[in-house]
């Protein structure tokens, strides 16, 4: 069988992509597998093609465009941990707490996919480290109830609420301020 | 060591109270994962990084107790034996993949042992709370306070958007794993449950048999499990649980008493025949073991046996696993020496049961 890309070399490489629901049987030669993006460096193992079309379930040819037509310089790795966007893909895993920085612009589709269609934490925060994050929820919550009441013409209740808004966004500001 | 000794030791002291709704659910179970801001997941972290870690909580935690979790003791995969770790595989104290793949994994176990937190798993932390019979609730409650009890001196890998940061996409935001343990023979024998799974499924619950390997669910033991943990609280995520887990617990009554009015004698038959089982033979495969287990148990809670404890479903579906025969055996065992050996330990657990009678 020859390679369905260059249609010289013969096809080493055989492998089924699922995309949108879709299986398409894949039959290349090594070379235009690397090239294309299949295999990534050296490594033949077919566990990046699995991941993608499998759990990840995004196209290779994607991944192809946005890191090798980039200057070599440019390709996504976390500085934290050397971990690259590929062996990410291929593993399955996160290297470090900063590689959801690094891969961060790849990442919703995946989180949605695995989390039915959510890419936003929605629940416990840490004490200390939260701190701050635990107020700013607390101030939408406040400018939320704040509206109704408004609306409701509760404007006694409303004033409190607004007083309470503008003493927690102060000590947030404070805050922020000094860590800078 | 006699066996009711081995029994007290091997059996954990939580699984021995009784918990709400627990004819049907065994136990619940909260799964928090967690990982430290600085340092490399354990999968890529180096044996510095690892080390690390594993002093800091050692000094930090070892001997230390919150509220009843009493007495955390902090135990080194790298010191164990393999029938020891296999054992704490057992208990569902530790993951085989602590168990097998962390060389430097270690668990923090209270003396109840109630709290296990895994120590360079897959995550630096992974924090289990496990409360008899159907205590969602009250189990997540505990675990948070005793995750905020960690965080005094953590500092958590945590980000706004996305949550508690973990090694593996599955698990980012919450962290949690929430799961309960129940008994279903009714549903499983009338196969109703695999109708029900479908719709389980479509809210993000996955249902699995947890004795036994693949798809096969051992002495009708399965667990219910969440798997979203991005984009919903973690009260949200309980609800939800919760809201099949009765839906499960109403359905099971309602298959038990249908089975009993269209088949009874049948029902009564297949029940003695197990019990009758269990207590005469000589060989027995962990398989029919876990089925006759199954039988006995549904016996005893819908009133036809009356003379045995209810935690003898529990009780042997740990001991007779194979780790554990072999430690009551004190020596390695081939299958077929388990099969005898298991034979025997049910027959003499059974023997105990008539002797508390009198
Ligand atoms: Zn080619
Ligand atoms: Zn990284």
């Amino acid at each position: 069988m020859e390679c369905q890309e260059c249609k010289q070399n013969p096809a080493t490489l055989h492998f089924a992509q699922v995309t949108n629901g879709e299986k398409r049987e894949i039959h290349v030669c090594h070379q235009c597998a690397k090239e294309k993006g299949y295999v990534t460096h050296d490594d033949e193992s077919y566990s990046l093609h699995n991941l993608l079309s499998g759990l990840f379930n995004f196209d290779p040819e994607k991944l192809h465009h946005s890191t090798h037509n980039k200057p070599a310089g440019n390709q996504m790795e976390c500085k934290k941990c050397g971990m690259t966007y590929q062996e990410f893909a291929q593993i399955g895993k996160f290297g470090c707490a900063s590689c959801y920085q690094t891969f961060s612009g790849h990442l919703n589709p995946i989180f949605r996919r695995v989390h039915s269609g959510n890419t936003t934490h929605d629940g416990k925060v840490p004490k200390r480290v939260g701190k701050d994050i635990s107020a700013r929820r607390k101030v939408k919550e406040l400018k939320w109830k704040l509206q109704q009441l408004i609306a409701e013409e509760a404007f006694e209740d409303a004033a409190k609420i607004r007083d309470q808004i503008k003493e927690m966004e102060r000590t947030l500001n404070q805050r922020e301020e000094g860590e800078d | 060591m006699g066996l009711e000794q081995f029994i007290n030791e091997a059996i954990s002291p939580w699984l021995k109270e009784d918990g709400p709704d627990s004819d049907i659910v065994m136990s619940s179970r909260i799964r928090l994962a967690r990982n430290f801001e600085k340092s490399p997941f354990p999968l890529i972290a180096n044996q510095e990084h690892l080390d690390g870690i594993l002093y800091f909580l050692e000094k930090e935690f070892n001997h230390r107790s919150y509220a009843n979790y009493e007495q955390l003791e902090f135990v080194r995969m790298a010191d164990l034996k393999p029938t020891e770790k296999q054992v704490l595989v057992e208990k569902h104290l530790i993951s085989p993949h602590l168990a097998d793949k962390s060389t430097y994994g270690a668990a923090l176990i209270s003396k109840n042992e109630q709290v296990s937190i895994m120590i360079n798993e897959e995550d630096h932390i992974r924090m289990q709370l496990y409360f008899p019979g159907f205590q969602l609730e009250k189990a997540l409650e505990e675990a948070f306070q005793i995750d905020d009890w960690l965080e005094e001196k953590i500092d958590y890998a945590f980000d706004e958007e996305r949550g508690y940061l973990t090694s593996c996409p599955t698990n980012v935001g919450t962290g949690l794993r929430a799961s309960v343990m129940m008994h279903l023979p009714a549903l499983a024998m009338t196969r109703k449950l695999n109708r029900m799974i479908p719709a389980i499924n479509q809210l993000g619950l996955v249902v699995r048999g947890i004795y036994g390997e693949g798809s096969e669910a051992l002495g009708n033991i399965f667990q219910i499990s969440n798997q979203v943990t991005l984009g919903r609280s973690e009260q949200d995520i309980i609800e939800d649980l919760t809201s099949v887990v009765e839906k499960l617990i109403e359905q099971e009554r309602h298959a038990r008493t249908l089975l009993r009015q269209q088949s009874e004698l049948e029902l009564e038959d297949r029940i003695f025949r197990s019990y009758g089982i269990l207590e005469h033979s000589r060989i027995i495969e962990s398989k029919e073991t876990a089925k006759c287990l199954s039988d006995v148990r549904l016996g005893i809670d819908l009133g036809y046996i009356h003379h045995i404890s209810k935690s003898i479903l529990n009780e042997l579906m740990v001991l007779t696993q194979p780790a554990f025969l072999q430690q009551y055996a004190r020596r390695m065992l081939t299958p077929h020496e388990r099969d005898v050996f298991r034979a025997s330990l049910i027959r003499e657990r059974f023997t105990l049961e008539q002797r508390e009678e009198l």
